[in-house]
């Protein structure tokens, strides 16, 4: 008892340590799993499954930002304006590449199914196929080792909170992250898009007959879906680097976030990736990083089990 | 200008057109992240031969062949639709050629005498361990994973961690892991048998158990997620696994049974025997499964979870079976192949493994015994084949790749697999004329 | 010992804000045939499902009594353990498993309460052999009995509305049931197989002794099946008697005639 009372002590004397510069992280992360949670949330309200090859459309974005990169910076060192526009570029093209991935993953994977009215468990393993096909052919291309990006700045630490250094990366991801989770819940929420999609997942039938366009409908939620999840793909490469295995784990977990906040409800899926990352990042100290990936396998489990629908509750209708 | 691209010609001219440059680029030269158009470059501009024929860049090549495949396609569709007539033979009851018994079991007898003599056969060391690592293995853990996918409709994608803790077990109670063995080890791998198959089965109960009343999709997700943490376990748990380096030696079996007396050794040949005597035990055993009430209990599920708890039928308990019985037939796949290999590393139980198995049920046929065999030892053999005798730009890794491309095709042109299950087929079918609630079972759309 | 096969009282059953069934209570005697109706969304379904395990009600109390003649509740029961306690049902859009046979059907249902021998069933043991041939013993007695046996060998999906009915009536007898519950059984069928239908429901309660509980908006077969009718009118009980009484209820008539124009021409007259 003594012994673990003083593990403990020890470990919390860290948590007060380093509380707030893994919250920082944590926050980080959470950005990035809510934009790729957001594409799972659209695709399950309208499709009513989840989109197993979304990993892959964040793979395509990483590496497609990676390319703009080296070809924008070379050898350079960017600063100031510049920085901001590669930057900008990087997303825009990483959300390019996702949104089109998205796209051939709708009509190849999934719409040929849809035309003859498959049972879900063809979706599924077309979209795992769809997939596997994906990543591996990105390996097979761009080589199967993690490269790192090149950098369109230096990073440093921009100002501090609580003590703790907040990296310009870091500021890049919420500035990102807020302005491009703001702009869908708005799209969502009042544009002619938005009314459509939601009216798709409450009742696909129903929208049909007032004259909704289904089919456009599903694609445009996957370019959205895909857009979002592109631009984090991008954003992730900058820190992480690209792999072409890099989509699986952070896809998983965006998941895991979706589920959290509650499948088909899209501020959940952004409140959910937002505690994750945290809660994560601050279990750090309390488990080897070797198992935190085991964590929010275990948080998945656990939602599922106890509360299925999720903190916020399911429906896409709902939410916005 | 919309009309024109929407003409039907065109369209099917321009879906062959990309699939067959698709098929260039999947088949042309590797590329890297330092010259990533390298791949690009070699599979469209690449000087090639058409069989010595004309030689020629390789995208025209694949234009020729994109040709070849309108013409089939269009042909194809003026024959008339043969898709119609297939889906309305599934309904109607008169047996195939194949399921008449006496046809079936001479069959049968043929393929397992071929079974018998094909190290004699095909007297070739690689092949001998080809035909019992990649190909024995694999029949037996597809197999067992029909079980799950195919007879419950369970979407099983962690079903390897099922095989690396039967793999791990052999090692520990032969005394192989660093950990220390039950009764100091040095059991002999096949008392591993029965002590595997409890463990993998208590494993499959405790995973199932709560997961098996998500939804279809769901679960997928979670058994993918329990697949990643044994692997991550097995890396990281040095003491006890031994870590990403693996832990070993693992005896080979010995055999003292009466008259019989057998050492095996790392030569394959008796261990593909050994595969052999327990495959035709698990296909005879799962093949009588399928035709009792356990067998039925799973169709009913499959189709209609609500009319099956009407009659009194308990959804979770069936699943949590068939969970169970999958697992442990990939249990002792694991026990076989740690004392066959003589090791076990982490490596052999990722997540590709699980899909390359999820692959091989899905080409066969979910829910056909035979289809799944069949289609097991074809991409099996496919892929030894391309593990022997590469060609040019091939690396072994591109497998995935193509039996991603498989089962997304397989999804589109032929669900039910290559030699399909009746019942299988039937619910395809059916499901395209919106009868049938299988979905409702998949994504328990209940109020 | 009770006499009563089920004893319903008092049943709330709510899904969020929206009452489906208010204090709902509900009595039928051992060998009775009952009859519930109501116009559309009145809970009829809502109460059969309350009934089956399907949906568990907020408030209230459902008693059945099972072949051992013991007192057990529903409530808290998961479906499959109600059907095993003998409640055997069909459905309002008819639910077979469309991809097996009629004979696989019903097979299913009668084999469904014994045990599971995995072991067994994978070396085809002498129980199971026993087992099987029980079931198929059973299976075609009851196809016989309902008027299937020359579609044993049909694909049950190909079986026509009225043949669905049969098969989904063969195959709930086939667990053995006290009580069977009909969800709407003459939906979809032409006049000739509502007779047919109407005499097949009698015949199972004089030959099997078997109580049935149906829900009906057909008013002649009703009137010439039920001995007992409850009304259900937005979730409530609203009147409780013999054919001819509730015929003649002001409150009911008021009840239908107040309804939507389809149920005018099924209202009792």
């Amino acid at each position: 008892m003594g012994a673990f009372g003083h593990y403990l002590s020890g470990h919390f004397a860290t948590f007060r340590l380093e509380f707030w510069s893994l919250f920082v992280g944590g926050v980080a992360n959470g950005f990035l799993y809510g934009m790729i949670a957001v594409g799972y949330t659209l695709v399950y309200g309208v499709l009513r499954l989840i989109n197993f090859a979304h990993s892959e459309i964040f793979m395509s974005g990483g590496f497609a930002g990676y390319f703009v990169m080296k070809a924008l910076i070379g050898n350079s060192v960017p600063s100031g304006a510049a920085t901001v526009f590669l930057i900008i570029v990087g997303i825009v093209v990483g959300g390019t590449a996702g949104a089109l991935v998205a796209t051939l993953l709708e009509r190849v994977a999934y719409r040929p199914l849809r035309r003859r009215n498959a049972p879900k468990l063809a979706y599924l393993i077309s979209a795992i196929g769809a997939s596997y096909f994906l990543f591996n052919l990105a390996g097979k291309e761009f080589g199967r080792y993690s490269i790192s990006m090149p950098q369109p700045y230096i990073n440093h630490p921009v100002f501090h909170i609580f003590g703790a250094a907040v990296q310009l990366y870091y500021v890049v991801i919420f500035i990102a992250g807020v302005v491009m989770l703001f702009a869908l819940d708005r799209v969502v929420a009042t544009t002619k898009l938005g009314r459509s999609i939601r009216a798709v997942a409450q009742d696909a039938e129903t929208a049909s007959l007032m004259g909704v366009n289904i089919d456009r409908t599903i694609a445009l939620t996957f370019i959205v879906g895909g857009a979002l999840g592109g631009a984090a793909g991008f954003l992730f490469g900058l820190g992480t680097g690209v792999v072409y295995t890099m989509g699986f784990v952070p896809a998983l977990k965006a998941f895991t976030a979706a589920v959290l906040g509650g499948i088909g409800n899209l501020r959940g899926a952004m409140i959910g990736g937002l505690l994750l990352g945290v809660v994560e990042s601050l279990s750090v100290v309390f488990v080897q990083a070797a198992y935190i990936d085991v964590i929010a396998f275990g948080i998945l489990v656990a939602v599922l089990l106890f509360r299925p629908t999720g903190i916020l509750g399911e429906r896409l209708g709902r939410a916005a | 200008m919309q009309t024109f691209l929407r003409n039907p010609h065109l369209r099917r001219f321009g879906i062959s057109f990309l699939v067959m440059e698709l098929v260039a680029l999947m088949t042309g030269p590797p590329g890297s992240t330092q010259t990533p158009t390298a791949g690009f470059r070699g599979s469209f501009f690449e000087a090639s031969s058409f069989y010595g024929l004309f030689r020629t860049q390789r995208w025209v090549v694949f234009l020729a062949l994109a040709v070849v495949v309108f013409a089939i396609w269009s042909g194809w569709l003026t024959q008339g639709s043969v898709i119609r007539t297939t889906t309305s033979k599934a309904l109607t009851y008169p047996r195939a050629v194949t399921q008449r018994k006496p046809v079936r079991w001479s069959l049968l007898g043929v393929a397992l005498i071929v079974a018998l003599l094909l190290p004699r056969i095909v007297d070739d060391a690689f092949w001998h361990s080809a035909m019992t690592e990649q190909i024995g293995v694999f029949v037996l853990l597809a197999t067992g994973l029909n079980v799950v996918v195919g007879f419950a409709g369970l979407l099983d994608l962690g079903y390897v961690a099922f095989y690396a803790i039967g793999a791990y077990t052999t090692a520990w109670i032969t005394g192989s892991l660093p950990t220390p063995a039950p009764f100091h080890g040095h059991f002999d791998p096949f008392v591993a048998i029965p002590v595997a198959i409890v463990i993998v089965m208590v494993a499959g109960i405790l995973l199932g158990a709560p997961t098996l009343r998500l939804r279809g999709d769901y679960l997928a997700i979670v058994t993918l997620g329990f697949g990643e943490i044994v692997t991550i376990f097995a890396n990281n748990l040095y003491g006890i696994t031994g870590g990403s380096q693996g832990s070993g030696p693992i005896p080979h079996p010995v055999l003292h049974v009466g008259p019989l007396h057998y050492v095996w050794s790392l030569k394959p040949v008796p261990y593909y025997y050994l595969l052999l005597v327990f495959l035709v035990i698990f296909l005879i055993a799962f093949s009588l499964l399928e035709h009792s009430r356990i067998g039925r209990a799973w169709t009913a599920i499959r189709e209609d979870e609500v009319a099956a708890e009407s009659v009194g039928i308990n959804p979770l308990k069936y699943k949590v079976m068939a969970f169970a019985i999958g697992a442990s037939t990939a249990g002792f796949a694991g026990v076989v192949t740690a004392s066959q290999s003589n090791n076990v590393f982490p490596s052999s139980f990722t997540l590709q493994s699980s899909i390359n198995i999820l692959v091989l049920v899905i080409f066969g046929g979910m829910g056909s015994i035979f289809g799944v065999v069949v289609g097991a030892i074809i991409i099996q053999v496919a892929y030894s084949y391309l593990l022997h005798t590469p060609p040019q730009g091939y690396q072994s890794a591109d497998l995935y790749m193509y039996l991603g491309a498989l089962l997304v095709l397989m999804m589109i042109f032929r669900p039910s697999g290559l030699i399909p299950s009746r019942r299988r087929q039937r619910e395809m079918v059916l499901s395209k004329a919106g009868e049938g609630h299988m979905d409702e079972v998949l994504t328990g759309d209940t109020p | 010992m009770s006499d009563l096969i089920f004893n319903v009282d008092s049943v709330t059953l709510r899904f969020g804000g929206v009452v489906s069934l208010n204090d709902v209570s509900l009595h039928q005697k051992r060998g009775e045939i009952l009859a519930v109706i109501g116009p559309n969304g009145a809970g009829k379904t809502s109460l059969f499902n309350s009934l089956t395990g399907v949906y568990q009600p907020q408030e209230g109390s459902i008693f059945f009594t099972n072949r051992e003649g013991k007192v057990i509740s529903i409530i808290g029961k998961k479906a499959h353990r109600v059907a095993s306690a003998g409640v055997a049902r069909t459905f309002q859009a008819s639910r077979m498993f469309s991809a097996l046979t009629t004979f696989e059907n019903v097979k299913i249902g009668a084999e469904s309460h014994r045990g599971i021998g995995v072991i067994g069933a994978m070396v085809k043991g002498p129980r199971t052999r026993r087992g099987e041939r029980h079931s198929d013993e059973r299976t075609e007695e009851l196809l016989k009995f309902v008027g299937l046996y020359d579609k044993a060998n049909v694909i049950s999906s190909s079986l026509s509305y009225g043949d669905r009915r049969r098969l989904e009536i063969a195959r709930g007898l086939a667990t053995d049931p006290q009580v069977l519950l009909l969800d709407e059984p003459a939906a979809g069928t032409n006049p000739a197989e509502k007779i047919q239908l109407t005499e097949l429901i009698r015949k199972v309660r004089d030959e099997m002794g078997v109580s049935i509980l149906l829900i009906e908006h057909d008013m002649k077969l009703v009137m010439a099946l039920a001995e007992r009718l409850y009304v259900l009118n937005f979730g409530s009980v609203i009147a409780e008697g013999s054919p001819e009484a509730i015929r003649s209820n002001p409150v009911v008539i008021e009840a239908y005639l107040g309804s939507s124009d389809d149920e005018s021409e099924k209202s009792p007259s």
